[in-house]
């Protein structure tokens, strides 16, 4: 099999474009579930259902309206390496139940990365776009346009009253999750984030650490959601979740000012220790590097670093991960070899 | 309805066997059943009909309180993919998008809880929406043809006939 471009690069072509509220919003996710009718959902359906809904959805690719999006390259999750599966996942172009747990299930991914279409994962098909930094209102535009050329060439399960009908009951109505990946290091520190989290529960939204499924942010990284999706309109959703996300970031940015104002030296210190450490530790494991990297990220975004692109810590989010570096440095590392070869990557990007 | 064992006493068990995908259904008194108990084969312990009632009654909270006469009604299933309400809960996915019409009494609590609403009000579909409408005209319009032709009105029911061709035309034109 030829190599998968989508697995050489650590960063997606759309993730340095940059984009509003950059520092403290690292991207914006948008996705939608449709499913057809006439057809059972994935989870009942036969290898030769599954084979008939692939076909119909890669029927929809020679559509001329679609290639305003650029070039939709299909990958199958069957002819993929479990390795190069991994990779997806970590830069959430799939879903680890797509990579994982789909019959026949194969992603339609974009040159640039920024849209990725899934089929046969809980629902028949998840239209998902991703935008650097906060435009909520842009992925959103972007995905129902997808999701209207979709819809000119295969039957959508939708009841009048009901909306479009998916697998899960907790996305049927629109079928739209909307989130936003934040960067929240002050708020942790100063010891807020469980009060902004409980708060942003109460207004139909959930949170979620970025990678690992529990409430455990690694790395200080929250993923805010729309958690109703039936009985509001899309439009309603998508600004919910804006005026939230806008007054989560004043509260980070008035407590990372308070942080520097109060205790300047102590947080040049934390963040210059990660940054030295970054700079010369010889083994490092997943957990401590995604610490350090947020730190030096607060670093640079306050100022204390000037020296480093914020754009060397996202890529290093993604190399970092076991994924990407059994990919570099080969698939039967050791978890103690896995650290020692992390911390020599972080060296080459930080170090200089 | 009567007992389909004893043809005496009203049947108040129905239940339906599906063994390879094939369907036997039961209307049975209690009396029948206790006797039949042993005889319907199920699992290697034995098929017993108490076992049944009661794995129904904890299933449904709302048994629960009712007496013991109360009909067992037999397990609320979708009709196009077969999953039973009880999977459904249990999973906590449907089956297919059928699951939403045949569980439609028992979904509003679930919306509710879930979502605080149950009802849809953003986007519709395009086309979807406008095949439904034109579904509906045409099947206004076959009544119509019927109504003609019943009244030998043969030449307005030639020209019900086109109308419906041209939008049946249309919408298989649409669906391609």
């Amino acid at each position: 099999m030829t190599s998968l471009r989508f697995t050489e690069q650590p960063l997606s072509e759309w993730m340095s474009r940059g984009g509003n509220e950059s520092e403290i919003v690292m991207s914006t996710r948008v996705r939608i579930a449709r499913n057809l009718i006439h057809h059972p959902f994935p989870m009942l359906s036969t290898n030769q259902q599954s084979e008939e809904i692939l076909h119909l959805m890669e029927g929809v690719l020679s559509d001329e309206e679609l290639k305003q999006f650029g070039k939709l390259i299909p990958v199958s999750m069957n002819e993929l390496e479990e390795l190069d599966k991994q990779i997806l996942v970590e830069k959430h172009l799939i879903s680890p139940n797509l990579a994982n747990e789909s019959r026949n299930g194969a992603v339609f991914i974009s040159e640039d990365e920024s849209l990725s279409v899934m089929v046969n994962e809980e629902d028949h098909l998840r239209i998902q776009c991703l935008y650097p930094g906060l435009q909520v209102q842009e992925a959103w535009e972007k995905a129902a346009r997808v999701d209207d050329i979709f819809e000119k060439h295969v039957d959508y399960a939708f009841d009048a009253n009901r909306g479009f009908l998916t697998s899960c009951p907790t996305n049927v109505g629109t079928g739209l999750r909307a989130s936003v990946m934040m960067h929240l290091p002050a708020l942790v520190l100063t010891q807020q984030i469980n009060l902004i989290l409980s708060a942003v529960s109460q207004v139909g939204l959930t949170v979620r650490g970025i990678y690992g499924e529990g409430s455990d942010a690694i790395g200080n990284l929250f993923q805010i959601s729309n958690q109703i999706t039936l009985g509001q309109s899309e439009a309603e959703i998508i600004e919910n979740l804006y005026g939230v996300v806008l007054q989560i970031i004043e509260h980070e940015k008035n407590a990372r000012e308070k942080l520097l104002h109060e205790s300047r030296l102590r947080m040049t210190d934390r963040v210059m220790r990660s940054y030295g450490i970054l700079s010369h530790a010889a083994i490092i494991d997943s957990k401590e590097a995604a610490q350090r990297l947020s730190d030096v990220r607060l670093g640079v975004d306050i100022g204390l670093i000037e020296s480093l692109p914020a754009q060397v810590i996202n890529e290093l989010n993604v190399m970092t991960q076991p994924g990407y570096l059994r990919k570099q440095f080969g698939e039967n590392l050791s978890p103690s070899e896995r650290d020692m070869y992390r911390a020599k990557l972080i060296r080459e990007k930080v170090g200089n | 309805m009567q007992c389909q064992e004893c043809g005496k006493r009203p049947a108040t068990l129905h239940f339906t066997k599906i063994v390879n995908g094939e369907k036997t259904e039961f209307h049975i008194c209690e009396a029948c059943a206790r006797e039949k108990g042993e005889l319907i084969p199920g699992t290697s312990g034995g098929f017993s009909i108490h076992n049944l009632l009661s794995g129904l009654m904890e299933f449904h909270p709302g048994f629960q309180g009712q007496s013991a006469q109360t009909k067992p009604s037999e397990p609320l299933r979708c009709e196009e993919c077969g999953l039973t309400y009880a999977q459904f809960s249990k999973i906590g996915r449907f089956g297919c998008s059928s699951c939403y019409k045949y569980f439609n009494n028992r979904l509003d609590p679930l919306f509710k809880r879930v979502h605080g609403n149950t009802v849809h009000v953003g986007k519709v579909p395009k086309r979807i929406g406008a095949h439904i409408q034109a579904e509906r005209k045409i099947e206004d319009l076959r009544r119509e043809l019927q109504d003609k032709i019943v009244q030998e009105e043969f030449e307005e029911a030639a020209a019900i006939r086109d109308q419906i061709r041209e939008l049946e035309k249309k919408c298989s034109a649409e669906s391609n």
